[in-house]
């Protein structure tokens, strides 16, 4: 597989890439508004696990959600290189800030959208939805999330029942 | 060299519909019997700075406009003509005017030339009042000068003209004869009345003036053609010409199609009867003619695009000075302690702890006053919506002939200025509502033994965590048997439904749902009251209704606080700290585990002075897990109100109180219960604010 960026621009994305539990993430890096190191949040009552709570960013309640607990991965202790990649979420007309958190953030790269493999099919098993498709860089796999739908507001709320 | 001029044009039309507000909260407060110059001054000051904005601008019809008030205002200044209350509405009816046409040129619209010339006639016919003998073809040759002027700027008005001849009116044939005005009878005095009732078109016959050797002053030797349009009988005109029935001739024909009538202006000799082209001194303003309303159909589509538009506009606020001195004074302060930092800096030694100490805690008041005062910019007081009322009032209840008098109580309360924006149409619904229905005619007041002149009061209040906006009227009140018949008429109730009082009232926020008997243009078509409450929920708020048959109404508008700043007391539960709204708190208690009693083994009730008080532990409701556990064996019981229903909450500390602005959690998350919002303290850490009636009505479950 090819790593050279290709003269159509337009069919060229930029993918910021993360690792989580060992494995390699991508988010469209115009969806990330911030990269920003762990800190103490404010627990809200009642809410799913892997919701951390608030953060104040800048005035705005951000909710910081943890992709680990999210994704039923084993958990880690927060550590100085966790980071949170604050992302700029759209739903229907709103826009909503949310914060997810990661073990690193790894590289930017420039993905052609023909690279971008198709998420296989598990079955009902495994939910792919918030998937957008796979791509293989140096070897290795990386899973680009779709942001959109993996942070929807609803779906943050009843994330519970699918795991 | 040019410079863009449209640059300014924003900053104008603020200035212009500011200098406008001002102008007409003067002309209401005038009081007839006493003129306070100092007023008259205002008004003229911002009738002259419109003025000279617009000619700098180049808008030379507001220009022109202006001019002419201005003239009025001046004469009025210098004591020169008497304060009359017609000549006070007509200057008001001018400002709408000016509003309008103002409206227009911003949205790059065409101005309503039909409109602007009526007024302008009537500004001119009150100028005039006076000097009109001795001026006497003036108003004419200006109203039509002023037209011609006024299709200059925009001739695709023209059309907009002609068809508006197309109205029900009469036509009438007057041609007296020689010895009416021996009679005392005085033509002018006719078309006043003619005019009262609708508008009125006179072309003048002067065929048969005699050549000025012959002419005797005291012979009407004219006649005219009177075109009369609007919604009026036959019998109503006959009557106004019952005086002159023997001295003349006439015919009266309706107006059965659109008659073109040619413009027949013709310079009259100088014989005063024939002169004066009466006109209504004081055309009401409120009353919506078919013509206006015809034009601004087609406009108010138009303006509703605009609408659109603007709002896409950045939109700017006007903030209290005082605000923005306290400002300026605190990041003075803030620069003096920088200041002081740094020199502590400098040459730092050991010694110099304790100054450095007391700089970094004076920094920190100065910063989180600083930040308090920049998040105090948004808000408004509540008068900003409020002011409009009055004129509302004053001209609704002048057209409806009854008396009412506002009053306006928390006009200083605080509110966000997105809900300052967004409250206004609901309000004016209701308070139309409230006048039309509301208060009765004065016969039937006195006769129900109450006072003549009804009361509507506006009230805003801060209350339990909400903005509260009461409309409070001493009016006949809801008959709640007739909205019950009416919503089983209309098959929106079954007809053996039992319904709570509450619910009844709740009925007329039913779309279609009106009990009026007749319709006005005012209200009572029952389109309103649902949008009404559709908008107030929109703002995340709700409507209450609370009526008492032939006592009145009060219905009360509760805006949540999301957009405000609340006073609040901050507490700590494990390593958690919550904000209770300060509204809510009714008392706090030191307690130990052993007050409280266990009720059925689960829930738990305190003893308050003979009541019992169910208890909710923050710490389960919560889930917090943090924080010293023994803690839970003794702690403080805060008794809040929500809803009417008292609970008692205990939490591990009282912190402290403070004012934090309100921070939507929805905005980036959702709701989440027993949460209302959240707030950044001044450690920059998040907050959540508790919801009291959320809470309660947990409690109770």
């Amino acid at each position: 597989m090819t790593t050279d960026v290709q003269s159509n621009n337009s069919r060229v994305e930029q993918f910021l890439t993360f690792q989580l539990a060992g494995e390699a993430y991508g988010v469209e890096i115009l969806k990330v508004q911030e990269i920003r190191g762990w800190e103490a949040v404010r627990v809200i009552p009642n809410t799913p696990a892997f919701v951390k709570g608030v953060l104040n960013l800048r005035g705005s309640v951000v909710p910081i959600i943890d992709l680990r607990e999210r994704f039923s991965l084993e958990h880690f202790d927060y550590s100085p290189k966790t980071v949170v990649i604050v992302l700029c979420v759209e739903h229907g007309a709103n826009q909503f800030v949310m914060g997810i958190v990661a073990d690193a953030v790894s590289d930017v790269l420039d993905i052609n959208l023909e690279d971008i493999k198709k998420a296989p099919n598990f079955g009902s098993k495994i939910d792919t939805r918030y998937m957008r498709g796979m791509h293989v860089y140096k070897k290795k796999m990386i899973m680009l999330l779709d942001v959109d739908k993996l942070l929807n507001p609803d779906e943050v709320e009843g994330i519970e029942s699918l795991v | 060299m040019s410079i863009d001029m449209s640059q300014f044009h924003q900053v104008f039309f603020e200035e212009c519909f500011e200098g406008l507000e001002a102008m007409e909260s003067g002309l209401l407060t005038l009081d007839m019997g006493d003129i306070d110059s100092e007023i008259i001054n205002t008004i003229f000051r911002g009738a002259h700075s419109i003025k000279g904005g617009s000619g700098t601008f180049g808008f030379t019809v507001v220009a022109e406009y202006t001019h002419i008030m201005e003239t009025l205002l001046d004469e009025m200044r210098d004591g020169r003509r008497k304060v009359t209350q017609p000549a006070v509405d007509v200057l008001l009816g001018s400002v709408d005017c000016l509003r309008e046409m103002l409206t227009a040129i911003q949205n790059e619209r065409n101005v309503n030339n039909a409109s602007v010339a009526k007024h302008k006639k009537a500004l001119e016919v009150v100028l005039n009042g006076g000097s009109m003998a001795e001026e006497p073809a003036l108003p004419v040759e200006q109203e039509f000068a002023s037209e011609e002027d006024s299709v200059n700027v925009a001739p695709d008005i023209v059309e907009e003209e002609s068809v508006e001849l197309g109205e029900q009116g009469w036509k009438i044939a007057f041609c007296p004869y020689l010895d009416l005005l021996k009679t005392g009878n005085d033509p002018v005095r006719l078309f006043r009345e003619l005019n009262e009732l609708g508008e009125l078109t006179t072309t003048v016959n002067i065929q048969d003036v005699p050549g000025f050797y012959e002419l005797d002053p005291e012979e009407c030797n004219i006649s005219w053609d009177l075109k009369v349009v609007g919604d009026i009988s036959g019998d109503e005109i006959r009557e106004i010409f019952n005086w002159v029935e023997g001295d003349c001739e006439m015919e009266i024909q309706p107006l059965a199609k659109a008659v073109k009538l040619p413009p027949v202006v013709k310079k009259i000799d100088p014989e005063p009867a024939a002169v004066i082209i009466p006109d209504n001194p004081a055309p009401k303003s409120v009353e919506v003619k078919p013509k206006v309303a015809e034009t601004k159909k087609s406009e108010s589509q138009d303006s509703d695009n605009e609408a659109a538009k603007t709002t896409a506009k950045a939109s700017s606020i006007r903030v209290d000075t005082d605000k923005i001195d306290t400002l300026i004074n605190m990041v003075g302060e803030v620069v003096i302690t920088q200041s002081m930092l740094g020199l502590v800096g400098e040459n730092f030694s050991m010694d110099k702890v304790g100054q450095l100490k007391r700089g970094l805690a004076q920094l920190e008041r100065h910063t989180r006053d600083l930040q308090q005062s920049v998040m105090n910019i948004r808000m408004l007081p509540i008068s900003f919506v409020f002011s409009r009322f009055p004129r509302l009032v004053h001209d609704i209840s002048s057209k409806l002939d009854k008396k009412i008098v506002l009053k306006l109580v928390g006009e200083n309360t605080e509110v966000d200025k997105a809900v300052v924006e967004l409250i206004n149409d609901p309000l004016v619904h209701l308070i139309r509502n409230s006048l039309d229905h509301g208060i009765e005619m004065p016969a039937d007041r006195v006769a129900a033994g109450k006072p003549e002149t009804g009361t509507i009061e506006l009230k805003a209040y801060h209350r339990g965590g909400h903005i509260v906006i009461e409309i409070i009227d001493d009016g006949r009140g809801l008959d709640k048997d007739k909205l019950l018949s009416k919503a089983i008429e209309k098959g929106l109730v079954e007809e053996n439904n039992l319904l709570t009082e509450k619910q009844i009232f709740e009925l007329i926020f039913m779309p279609g749902f009106s009990t009026a008997e007749q319709l006005t243009d005012i209200s009572g078509r029952g389109v309103g009251m649902d949008v009404v409450r559709r908008n107030i929920q929109s703002l995340g708020g709700n409507i209450e209704i609370i009526s008492e048959l032939g006592k009145g109404t009060t219905i009360a508008i509760h805006l949540p606080l999301t957009l405000a700043i609340l006073d609040g007391q901050s507490v700590a539960v494990g390593d958690e700290t919550y904000i209770v709204p300060l509204v809510s708190i009714i008392e706090s208690i030191n307690i130990t585990e052993r007050m409280l009693n266990k009720v059925a083994g689960k829930g738990e009730t305190f003893r308050l002075r003979n009541e019992y008080l169910p208890v909710i532990r923050m710490r389960g409701i919560f889930n917090v897990h943090s924080g010293n556990p023994t803690k839970s064996k003794e702690g403080v019981l805060v008794v809040v109100e929500g809803q009417g229903e008292l609970c008692c909450l205990l939490v591990d500390e009282l912190l402290g109180q403070q004012q934090v602005v309100i921070k939507s959690l929805e905005a980036n998350y959702r709701r989440v219960e027993g949460v209302s919002g959240a707030t950044i303290l001044g450690d920059g850490s998040v907050a959540l604010i508790l919801d009291v009636p959320g809470l309660v009505r947990f409690s109770i479950r």
